[in-house]
């Protein structure tokens, strides 16, 4: 387990995110892949606070965590995300009776 | 040290698996439950990091709150039979996908990384990292060898001493915007005339 790997691993999962909320149609499928970009990130994020030493380390040892509170805020504002793109999907199937994002392209119904 | 490799290969396929299956399994439900088994992986590979808080907090938020929200949007919104249709933008998706994931690799594997290793700070940073989680144990600390600015840094609480010295203020509008969305879900979910 090198950085490099684990960087790796993560644009993996970042990419496949990527393309699966450019190319689905379904909200929900859409918002999942969202998710898993949120994912690919914090990896990324976690790993390097895990290896690369970052300058403020040599002052403060706790600067070791930086990339974990980064992490942490963005688990958050994911949290957040979510709470209110499924407030979305709802008010859209309401009014559409469907998920479809193409349908969805229009505000008013 | 194998047995570190072989589960860092095992976690890193079940995540992209899992990855994949939420893009290319039609079924939404299916693909909600791949979408957590994929968060267990990422999980496992933040114990592997050393970061054993945020990977309670993955289990706790994404699998236990964000995938259970996903499974019930799936069933509430019944379009299961539909499913997982992809649009016309395909193709030039997926090229564009290769194109920054072949870019980041070459990136990661290119640059010339400044590691804790190199620097000396690797075991100093892992024993840190070690006692993030529960009350350190300042005289622990002390007899491997940090200094005593070092161990107030860390024994002062770790993770917590960041999240709420330097990074306060991010801190207080996270809670804000938690605020804020919490309204706004319900506003939007409860919909208007009602």
């Amino acid at each position: 387990m090198t950085l490099e790997s684990l960087l790796i691993v993560a644009a993996i999962i970042f990419c496949i995110g990527l393309y699966g909320a450019l190319a689905r149609r379904n909200f929900i499928a859409v918002l999942m892949s969202i998710e898993l970009m949120f994912n690919g990130v914090n990896l990324t994020l976690v790993a390097l606070g895990r290896y690369v030493a970052p300058y403020a380390v040599q002052e403060q040892l706790s600067a070791v965590f930086t990339g974990q509170v980064f992490a942490v805020f963005i688990i958050t504002v994911a949290a957040a995300e979510i709470a209110l793109g499924l407030g979305i999907v709802f008010a859209v199937f309401r009014s559409n009776e469907s998920v479809d994002l193409t349908d969805a392209a229009t505000l008013r119904h | 040290m194998w047995f570190e490799h072989i589960v860092f290969w095992v976690l890193s396929v079940v995540a992209i698996a899992g990855a994949l299956g939420v893009v290319l399994v039609r079924d939404l439900f299916r693909g909600a439950l791949l979408l957590a088994t994929a968060f267990v992986a990422v999980g496992g590979l933040f114990v592997m990091m050393n970061a054993e808080f945020l990977a309670v907090v993955q289990i706790l938020i994404y699998v236990g709150a964000i995938a259970v929200l996903f499974i019930f949007a799936v069933m509430l919104t019944r379009d299961v039979q539909q499913g997982n249709a992809p649009n016309r933008l395909q193709i030039p998706a997926a090229v564009i996908s290769a194109l920054l994931l072949a870019a980041m690799i070459a990136t990661a594997v290119s640059t010339d990384w400044t590691t804790l290793s190199g620097a000396g700070l690797e075991a100093k940073a892992q024993l840190a990292q070690t006692q993030a989680v529960g009350i350190p144990n300042a005289s622990d600390l002390t007899s491997a060898g940090l200094t005593p600015a070092e161990v107030e840094s860390v024994s002062s609480g770790g993770l917590a001493d960041l999240l709420i010295g330097n990074f306060v203020l991010p801190f207080e509008a996270v809670s804000l915007l938690l605020l804020g969305a919490a309204i706004g879900g319900l506003a939007l979910a409860r919909g208007r005339g009602r």
